[in-house]
Formats: structure tokens, sequence, C-alpha cells
């Protein structure tokens, strides 16, 4: 069977001023419809890999890669109108900055009417119903009002739920979620990950998940790829994944504050130049 | 009382975004204001800052009432960090241009140790001194918003979600170099967060909200003592501690 994503020695470099700097040196990653969650320290190529999947890189990035498929689709080589095609009808990103990547003038609603409407049949009345069912469904408290707002009179929060029903909108196989509920409080997270954990089990979407949040990645996941410093430094189920043992994972389970107790200082990462590999 | 809110209202047209509202921070302190998507939190922040048209009640800093404007010396004291770090830096603006720009206004001497160390305390590469904001991850961004905040030495923080967007080594760097601030400078801190976890670790108190009314104020001993008694707060512990099993 095909798998949903290959990914097989991707590299990514951005030019700079003393020559090019890598992003992602040699990932490679195999997943289906399933649940893998990306972990790993800030700049360490979590969204660039992201990204490059579905073609989304600024121009002057420099992608290699033995295999970068979707769905058996090269994207490396595919055509232009293929990739459009492919985003946003089969699969989408959600972005970490949402109002970033929202149309800042145009209303909210109108925006998931048209993502909804672009990739399915129906008419103007029966997208308006859909954005309005999918404002719903990200637990959106007064979706009459959001739907009408622009995306600066949306609180933080709001704003990531209304990127996260866009992408919904055209009933995606692969979602790519960065970050998806950074600023959401634990409430409405909960329900947003059951929302994204029926759409895998009952429609066999297929979910990256991008986060800092170990614990959520360990509670919500299948498995989980680990990156430093443009690599897959170990890849384990996620359930294993407080009882990591590589030194990076533990110290980034260390770093975490509780709330059960109280600790004076927090420890941080010592880096061992063994782990650049 | 280095900061003092009482019966704040804020509106947006029709929408009553903040209701009520009261509380106060004395100097040196750090005060937490958690609760759930659209409660107000962020508003709260901004109508601080000088942000929001549309309020009534009485706000003070440092015992001065604040009034519609603020001053430039309200700023050289009082910083943001914004939530959303992306529209909050310039796009066009290098880091080294966003972090000298407020030595600049401020006239602050020693642009040039001034900016490195910045750099050096939210732990950025040098690398990234020259790059736009786009050409950064969210947590380097993030990271550039707090140093631009810390550059000028202000006394009062007003921090919105300010470690979301960063990974978990980086959140203890910048938690840890909060903390020192506030023992060094006696650096007062109000911090918005999702996360319990960080707003216990920093706050000695903290405010839930929920439809715009802070429902519950309480000292971060009887939060973490499983003492908290509106129906908000107990689910938010409850949901934060499953995770953490
Ligand atoms: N357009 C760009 N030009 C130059 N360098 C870039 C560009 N985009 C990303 N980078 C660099 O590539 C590296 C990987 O970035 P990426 O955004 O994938 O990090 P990340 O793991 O998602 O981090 P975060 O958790 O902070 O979002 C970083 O060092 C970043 O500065
Ligand atoms: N400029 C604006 N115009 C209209 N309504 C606004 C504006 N800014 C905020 N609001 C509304 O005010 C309410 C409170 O928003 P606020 O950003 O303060 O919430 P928050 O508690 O910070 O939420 P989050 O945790 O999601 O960031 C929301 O209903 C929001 O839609
Ligand atoms: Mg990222
Ligand atoms: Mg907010």
């Amino acid at each position: 069977m095909t798998p949903l994503v290959e990914i097989r020695d991707l590299h990514v470099e951005f030019p700079g001023p003393s020559g090019p700097v890598p992003a992602v040196r040699g990932i490679s990653l195999t997943m289906g419809r399933e649940k893998l969650g990306i972990v790993g320290e800030s700049g360490s190529g979590k969204s660039v890999t992201g990204r490059a999947l579905m073609r989304l890189l600024p121009r002057q990035a420099r992608i290699r890669a033995a295999a970068l498929r979707f769905d058996g689709v090269d994207v490396a080589t595919a055509a232009p109108a293929t990739m459009r095609k492919l985003r946003g009808a089969r699969m989408g990103l959600i972005l970490q900055d949402p109002k970033f990547s929202l149309n800042p003038v145009m209303r909210v609603g109108n925006q998931i009417a048209e993502a909804w409407a672009a990739h399915r049949k129906g008419g103007a009345q029966e997208a308006r119903d859909a954005a309005f069912a999918l404002l719903e469904q990200v637990l959106i408290r007064d979706p009459k009002r959001v739907y009408d707002a622009y995306p600066h009179q949306l609180s933080g929060g709001m704003g990531q739920r209304v990127m996260i029903a866009m992408m919904l909108a055209p009933d995606p196989d692969l979602l790519i979620a960065d970050e998806p509920t950074s600023a959401l409080d634990a409430t409405v997270q909960a329900e947003i990950l059951r929302l994204m954990d029926r759409l895998v089990s009952e429609r066999g979407m297929g979910l990256i998940l991008i986060s800092h949040d170990l614990p959520l990645v360990a509670r919500f996941c299948d498995r989980v790829a680990v990156m430093y410093a443009g690599r897959v430094l170990e890849e384990l189920p996620a359930s294993e994944l407080h009882h990591a043992r590589h030194p990076y994972t533990r110290g980034l389970l260390e770093c975490l504050p509780r709330l059960d107790r109280a600790v004076p200082r927090l420890p941080t990462l010592a880096r061992d130049p063994t782990w650049l590999g | 009382m280095m900061i003092e809110v009482r019966a704040l209202d804020v509106r947006f047209g029709s929408v009553h975004a903040v209701r009520d509202v009261s509380f106060a921070v004395a100097a040196g302190e750090s005060f937490g204001l958690v609760g759930e998507s659209g409660s107000g939190k962020s508003t709260v922040l901004r109508t601080l800052a000088g942000l929001a048209a549309d309020w009534t009640g009485y706000m003070a800093m440092d015992g001065q009432p604040l009034g519609r404007r603020r001053s430039r010396a309200f700023f050289r004291r009082v910083q943001m960090v914004f939530q959303d770090p992306y529209g909050s830096l310039h796009p066009r603006q290098t880091v080294d241009r966003i972090l000298a720009e407020p030595l600049a206004v401020h006239g602050i001497p020693d642009g040039e140790s001034r900016i490195r160390r910045a750099l050096e305390e939210v732990a950025l590469p040098r690398a990234v001194r020259f790059r736009y904001p786009h050409q950064l991850s969210g947590g380097q961004r993030q990271r550039v918003a707090i140093a631009r905040a810390l550059i000028a030495d202000p006394t009062v923080l007003l921090l919105d979600e300010p470690t979301s967007a960063l990974d978990v080594s980086v959140q203890a760097e910048v938690l840890n170099l909060l903390a020192d601030l506030r023992a060094a400078r006696q650096l007062t801190c109000i911090l918005v967060s999702h996360n319990l976890a960080v707003v216990a670790h920093l706050c000695g108190r903290l405010a839930v909200m929920q439809g715009g009314r802070i429902v519950e104020t309480l000292e971060t001993a009887a939060l973490r003592a499983g003492k908290a008694q509106h129906p908000h707060t107990r689910e938010l512990v409850a949901l934060s501690r499953d995770l953490e099993e």
C-alpha cells in the first residue's frame, strides 16, 4: 500500500551571508492515516519540514530529497496546478501564526465558506451553513458574531480556531497542524484535539501534529519524532515519550514547570555537540 | 501598589469584552491572568497599555491615574509583549533595527552592547541579528519580541502568552530570566497564559477570567493545593493535572 506520506533523506537549505544555511539535514519519515507528533526545540526544522511537504517554502529555499511523496504524488516535481489542487483540497496546513495566514480585510466566516466552496459542490447558502457548522465544531461561542468579524476583532484563540475550521472545511486527507492549540485554554484545547481525533479515526485522515507540548503529544499522538538541529534524533511510540532515554528528549521533559509542585529554578538544556550527528 | 485597576469595563462597539474587572499588583510582584479563550485577558493588558479607546473605570500606575493617552515616559517604564509576535514585529525591519528602535526613542546609550546582551538573554544566536522576522522560526520571533521589551530596562512588563510559541527549553530560560530580573530590579509583571503551570511558576497570585469577568482571584499556593473554588478554575486545574500524569 502507498503510504500517505513518504519523506526520505530530505534536506532544506536557505542562502545566508556566508553560504547556504541548512535548516533540515536528512530527515526520513513515513506515515499512514495516523497521528504523528513532531517535537523538538525552536529552530530545529519542524515547520520547514511541514512546509516542504506542501511545497510552501519561500523561493530561495533549496530542497533535495530521495523521496518527498504525498499519497504517491511526487511533491518535489509535481506541476504547480497539481500542487494547488492538493493543497487545500487534500492536504491542509494550520499555521503557527493564525492572524498572519488569514486575510485581514475579509470577514472570517466568508473565508471559511470560500475554503469550503473551493473544493466541494454546493451553493452560497450551503457554504455559509457549512462555515457556521464548522465554527460551532471548533467551539466558537457566538458563531454569528464571529462569522461577520474581521481577524483583528478576534482574540488569539479565536483566530487559531478560525484557521482550524478553514483547514477542516475541505475535508482533507492530511492535516499538518503547526502548534494548533498553543493559544487555547485547556478546555478548548481538549475539545479541538477530540475533534481532530475523530477525523482521524472516522474519516481516516492523517495528522502531523507539530508541538512544543510534550505531555500533550504523548497523550494524543500514536508516534513521535523528536527533532534536533534539522534531524530526527529519535522516533518512538507516543506512549513511551515520558520514558524516552535520549538525554535531549529527557532534557526537554525536565524543563517543564509543573502544577503539582513548585520548583525554585527550572532546569535548562545542556546541549551536547555529539547530538549534531 | 504599582498597578491598580478598579471597576474596568471595555467595549468594542456592541461587544462588552471586559466587565467590572478589579485587581492590584504590588511593586516587584508577578500577577497571573488565566481563563477561557475570548474572556478578555488580552483586552485588559491592551487597555492598560493605552491600546483600547472605549473604557470606563479607574487605572493607575505607581499611584498616577491613567488617562486616555500614554506618554513616552510611560513606555520607558512599561513594556508589553504581544500575543501575536508576527503582527507586533515590523516585517521590513531587521532584528537589529527592531531592537535599536526603543533605544533611539528613549535616548539610551550603549546600543551595541545592549543589543548583544538582549539577544543573549533570550538565547538567540548572533546570526539572527540581521534577519527579517519572516526568516525566523516562530519561537525565534517570540524571543525577538521579548528582547525588544526588555532592552530599555522597563520596571513593568505586560506579557501576553510570552512563552506559548517557545519550546520548553527556551521557555525555561525565559522564565528563569524573568525571575532573575524581578529579583535584581524589582520588576513588576502581569502574565497572561493559558498554561497554568507556567503562571504558577512565575506568579504568586492569579485571577481567573470568564466572559469578561474575573471569577476568582487566588494565591498560587492555594491553586497548587487544590483549593480553587470556581468551577472554571477547577476544570482548568483538572485538565492541566491530567496531562502531567
Ligand atoms: N525564510 C527563511 N530564511 C532563512 N532561514 C529560515 C527561513 N525560514 C526558516 N529559517 C530557519 O530554518 C530553521 C528551522 O526553522 P523552523 O521554522 O522549521 O523551526 P521550528 O522547528 O518550526 O521552530 P519553532 O518551534 O520556533 O517554530 C531556523 O533556524 C530558522 O531560522
Ligand atoms: N478590536 C476588536 N474589535 C471587536 N472585538 C474585539 C476586538 N478585540 C477583542 N475583541 C473581542 O473581545 C473579546 C475578548 O478578547 P481578548 O482578546 O481580550 O480575549 P483573550 O482572553 O485574550 O482570549 P485568548 O485567550 O483567545 O487570546 C473577544 O470576544 C473578542 O472577539
Ligand atoms: Mg515552527
Ligand atoms: Mg489573548
